[in-house]
């Protein structure tokens, strides 16, 4: 089963609905940065989520899911590509979405982004990169401040949300119908949440950097 | 002229069929296992055919020229397919859909037949519906019937307006099943070029492969003809691009009689021609003229005026209009048989009232309905077709009057059968529209999915095996026998002479000059003095035929040119015979009509007395006349009457 | 009107192909698309050189055997249409008009503008059917159906086979094709009994063949000439799943008994 077309599907979806619920807990952390209170209140979730034995092993899981659904990914987009040996003189002008044709590419986006954000936090703290002067490698409040004054890595950070968004956009809805849940009744709203949860979600990311950049 | 014997059963009619099944020779299963069957063509009637015998454990090939055999020209058939199953209660039984298919049949079909027709059509549904058949339902959940073509009761099962198309689907599906499990072996984009007769019975056929150009000798115990009609023969019909008469021609020339040839149906709701590329004409279905009214003008002026875009139709006042079928047959008004309705088109417009671009269109107008019922049920009741016109024409049904004009639709005639379906030839069947069986000189409206599938699921399997029962102790067939060797030879010689006739013209250019002299002379409308000048011009155009054709290409590799010349060179020869045959019936009846012989107002006038018989026609060489044989007609259970409407 | 062509021509599956440019003029507005190329191919012949090869049939737009891929989109320009009922009317007088076959690895070129599309008849042979056989079935209205399940069915049931979702799709797949043949069955009593052998064993065969997979882009609902939904496609992967989950191992159950 794991080797048929529709399975490999099924478990990019499966994977990209819980990387979904994964971005809400993460954005719901970085928007204690906003709180004016020095960083206390982020720098204990922070805490928390670094020690506590349950994330610790949810991590793994979470890990499992970015890996899952970039292999499945990468795997249907090659499979896909030998479809068509030959292509057309004249590219595609059916009357599609454009965002759901480029999910490779806006997820190609956001894994180089991913990298890099690793680089940045994640690697830092695990000791695999050594933290910028002046910061300890577990102060992520400290370091997201320094790192977003720079008004180039703020636009890279917001660029990489947008492109975010594009793929969200249409993900959300896209799982829904792989995993078989297309609906008549329904479907119209899945994909309004589907569309509002991309501009909630790339607009609450991007509130951050915003907000560092401009008040501090 | 020998007198044909159909080898009817005896016993009374409603129990001839019961009789001749439990009476037939059966072949036990061990032995279908070494027994091998050829199907020609994968319409309604092949596919059922094919599926069936691969189901019963026959090995079966089947061939179809097209790519896939779920292509095949019956999936175009829009209305519908009668049965009698009488479940709307209104008074129908296997009785009345015989009778009405002979009546219908202006008295031209064999009432044996016609009986098992209407006999087993209740088995096709059901057995439809058991495939997974989408047939349009009720509430309730049970099936919906719909009158059509005039009839009094409502049998008619239908699938939207894609009838045809979904039984199609369901026979391509068993058949694909009985492929799956290697019962049947599928030859796609094969022409059928000859049929092989060994010893007097046929055994094998001669096809092209399409694609490479190879001739292939493939042999069998018997062989079935599914082939078709020939509407081709006329350029323009409603048939498909690729619908050929060649393997039952080919039957014919090595033996099979071909009867009935002169009988063509007219359907009257077709969208008119608009022009010299044109190459092909569209259906509408008849139903519209359930709600739309018929009319040309009746002013010579308004008629101008119109041709000269100087007035809408919608601007011609009431009392300057002349609804001809209302105004001819009060009764039935609008909704007069088909071959009536498109006679009266005809006759308008040579009168000179023909309204459109051309003058050879008629009104077909949908404002009273429209206004009486609302757009909405118009919409609901028609609007794919009307969508289909639009798409087609640009122009929409909604605001103007649809124009449309008869065009070939469907053929009767065909290779003469016995009531087991066996031609002339022991051994070589043929089924669906490419026989001449059911539908005498004129079809009923959703009768020819019927037929089709009746022969191939209920009718052949039976017929066939009280012939292959004589046959299981002969070995398999070997394509290097001779006869095999000189059919292969005389195909490649005969397409070697199409190919270097060094002529200048295409094959289409000589496909339309036979059309235009088809339709002319043998087509609506006949008469003594142009059917004698459409065989001299047909002789003219074989003769020029053979000199001027020109096919580019080479012959072992895909060419469709050479496909349509071997096609062209075959209806040019039947146009002939049908033109005989037209000839010889001195009456009207049915899709014939012979201006000589009509009332005085018009009508089709029969002859009972003298032309009560199908005539077979038997192949005596290439520019040798041909010899008619005949079969009589005996009705025992109908008496004969005269159609009227009025 | 006017047109410049630019045709894709390739004398058979081996030889190496390429868009040839020819001016056809004179064209009435009211000709199909198949007429024009027509008019085009008695040029051809005429003047001595081979005519364009292309699949056409019915020009009715039920057999599915057109398959012209014409600017950027199967079936040309309009909306739930096949190309045989495409008319010149659709285009601008003097434009370049680019006709390319379907292209996917599962469609080889044959000639010209024709591709083989048996790969379509071996998916329906792994299973796109009901096994019964002819006799022995019941009286046809022993079962009733819902109207809404069968006119759903029904919609699912005019796939014409003419693989213009193959051709639209960036990824070459035949999920709509096959989607819609499950559908089809899945909805109907009569077809629930095997429903979930059919869906594996035909999914099974489109991987094999070597149709890629969806990505849900829609492009094939957009350029289907029948209006199929992609409702069907979810669908298929609905039954797929539950197939796969919930239905036992036939070789378990054999063994069992």
């Amino acid at each position: 089963m794991l080797f048929s077309s529709i399975a490999r599907k099924t478990l990019m979806a499966l994977a990209g609905l819980f990387l979904v619920t994964f971005l809400c807990v993460h954005l719901g952390i970085n928007l204690m940065l906003l709180r004016d209170d020095g960083g206390e209140t982020f720098t204990s979730a922070a805490r928390f989520m670094g020690t506590n034995p349950f994330i610790r092993t949810t991590e793994i899981v979470l890990f499992s899911g970015f890996l899952v659904h970039i292999f499945f990914g990468l795997w249907v987009s090659v499979q896909n590509r030998a479809a068509r040996v030959k292509s057309y003189v004249i590219g595609n002008r059916s009357e599609t979405s454009l965002l759901s044709k480029y999910m490779f590419h806006t997820g190609i986006v956001v894994l180089i982004f991913l990298a890099l954000h690793f680089i940045d936090f994640y690697f830092i703290k695990i000791g695999l990169v050594a933290p910028p002067a002046g910061i300890e490698a577990h102060d992520f409040y400290h370091r997201t401040l320094l790192l977003f004054s720079s008004p180039i890595y703020s636009a890279f950070y917001i660029v990489s949300f947008l492109f975010l968004g594009f793929h969200l956009n249409h993900a959300f809805q896209s799982a829904f119908q792989t995993l078989g849940l297309n609906h008549t009744r329904y479907m119209g709203a899945v994909r309004f949440i589907g569309s509002a949860y991309s501009v909630f979600i790339t607009a609450g990311f991007s509130l951050v950097p915003l907000y560092i950049y401009f008040f501090k | 002229m020998t007198r044909l014997n159909a080898r009817i059963p005896d016993g009374p009619l409603a129990e001839k069929w019961k009789a001749y099944k439990a009476g037939c020779k059966l072949v036990n299963p061990n032995n279908k296992r070494k027994l091998d069957i050829i199907v020609v063509g994968t319409g309604l009637a092949g596919a059922s055919a094919a599926a069936t015998l691969g189901e019963l454990g026959y090995n079966v090939k089947v061939f179809c020229y097209q790519d896939t055999p779920r292509r095949a020209h019956s999936i175009a058939a829009q209305g519908g397919i009668n049965a009698a199953k009488n479940y709307q209660n209104d008074g129908d039984s296997v009785y009345r859909l015989f009778y009405d298919t002979i009546k219908g049949g202006d008295y031209r079909a064999r009432e044996a037949n016609v009986y098992r027709l209407a006999d087993v059509s209740t088995s096709i549904i059901d057995l439809c519906v058991a495939q997974g058949v989408p047939f349009a339902r009720e509430y309730g959940g049970l099936l919906t019937n719909r009158s059509f073509g005039g009839a009094q009761v409502s049998r008619t099962f239908y699938a939207r307006g894609q009838t045809g198309q979904q039984l199609l689907l369901g026979a391509y599906g068993a058949l694909s099943r009985q492929i799956a499990s290697g019962k049947v072996e599928l030859f796609n984009r094969r022409d059928v070029l000859d049929i092989v007769v060994v010893d007097g019975k046929a055994r094998g056929i001669i096809a092209r492969n399409l694609v490479t150009g190879e001739i292939e000798r493939h042999s069998a115990h018997t062989v079935v003809l599914a082939n078709g009609g020939y509407g081709n023969v006329f350029y323009l019909s409603t048939n498909a691009m690729g619908s050929n008469v060649t393997p039952a021609w080919s039957a014919y020339r090595k033996g099979a009689l071909f009867a009935n040839p002169c009988f063509t149906q007219i359907h009257p709701t077709c969208i008119p021609v608009h022009g010299d590329y044109q190459s092909k004409l569209t259906l509408m279905s008849e139903s519209l003229r359930n709600d739309g009214r018929i009319w040309v003008p009746a002013k010579m002026k308004d008629v101008e005026r119109l041709r000269n875009k100087e007035i809408k139709a919608s601007d011609i006042p009431e009392q300057d209009r002349d609804y001809y079928l209302e105004r001819r047959y009060p009764a039935f008004g609008n909704l007069v048989p088909r071959d009536v309705a498109s006679r009266a088109a005809k006759e308008r417009c040579d009168a000179g009232f023909g309204v459109g671009s051309t003058g050879v269109a008629v009104f077909l107008d949908f404002a009273d309905a429209i206004k009486r019922k609302g757009h909405d049920t118009i919409d609901a009741l028609y609007g794919n077709l009307f969508q289909m016109y639009e798409q087609i024409v640009a122009e929409s049904p909604y605001e103007m009057p649809m124009m449309i004009y008869p065009a070939v639709h469907y053929t009767m005639g065909g290779l003469w059968v016995d009531y087991d379906l066996m031609t002339t030839i022991p051994g070589l069947f043929a089924i669906g529209e490419c026989n001449f069986s059911d539908h005498g000189a004129n079809r009923l409206g959703a009768s020819a999915l019927m037929q089709g599938l009746a022969d191939g699921y209920f009718v052949l399997p039976y017929t066939i095996g009280n012939y292959l029962a004589n046959e299981i102790h002969t070995p398999r067939i070997d394509t290097a026998l001779s006869e095999f060797k000189a059919a292969s030879d005389d195909v490649a010689d005969r397409l070697n002479k199409l190919k270097n006739s060094g002529g200048k013209e295409p094959v289409d250019h000589f496909h339309r000059r036979l059309g235009k002299i088809m339709w002319e002379h043998c087509g609506m409308a006949r008469n003594d003095a142009g059917l004698t000048e459409a065989l001299y011009l047909l002789t003219e155009l074989r003769h020029d035929y053979a000199k001027g054709v020109k096919i580019p290409g080479a012959m072992d590799e895909y060419n469709p040119e050479i496909e349509k010349a071997c096609r062209v060179a075959d209806f040019i020869d039947l146009g002939e015979l049908m033109v005989r045959d037209a000839l010889q019936r001195r009456e009207s009846c049915g899709g014939h009509f012979r201006e000589e012989y009509q009332t005085n107002d018009g009508e089709a006038l029969r002859d009972d007395s003298q032309f009560a018989y199908v005539a077979a026609w038997e192949y005596k060489g290439r520019e040798i006349a041909a010899q008619m044989h005949r079969e009589d007609l005996q009705f025992k259970e109908i008496k004969l009457s005269q159609r009227s409407y009025k | 009107m006017n047109f410049k062509l630019k045709i894709w021509r390739q004398k058979n599956a081996k030889a190496k192909g390429g868009m040839v440019s020819y001016d056809v003029t004179g064209i009435s507005p009211d000709s199909s698309f198949f007429e024009m190329l027509d008019t085009l191919n008695q040029q051809l012949i005429t003047s001595g050189s081979d005519p364009v090869a292309f699949d056409h049939d019915c020009r009715e737009g039920i057999c599915g055997t057109c398959s012209l891929y014409i600017n950027g989109r199967p079936h040309g320009p309009v909306k739930g249409v096949t190309t045989c009922q495409l008319h010149m009317r659709s285009f601008r007088d003097g434009e370049t008009i680019h006709i390319e076959p379907w292209r996917a690895r599962a469609f080889p070129v044959i000639r010209d503008l024709i591709v083989d599309r048996s790969a379509f008849d071996r998916i329906i042979q792994a299973g796109g059917y009901i096994s019964v056989n002819s006799g022995g079935v019941p009286d046809a209205n022993t079962l009733p159906v819902p109207k809404h399940d069968a006119d759903s069915a029904f919609d699912a049931a005019t796939c014409i086979g003419c693989g213009a979702c193959v051709a639209s799709c960036s990824n070459a797949a035949a999920m709509l094709f096959i989607g819609a043949k499950v559908s089809h069955l899945a909805q109907l009593p009569q077809g629930r009994v095997e429903a979930s052998k059919r869906v594996q064993s035909m999914v099974a065969r489109m991987d094999e063949l070597g149709f890629g997979s969806c990505s849900n882009t829609y492009a094939c609902e957009a350029e289907c000439p029948k209006s199929i939904s992609v409702v069907n496609i979810s669908r298929m992967n609905r039954e797929f799943l539950h197939a796969k989950l919930f239905s036992e191992k036939e070789k378990i159950i054999r063994e069992s008994l």
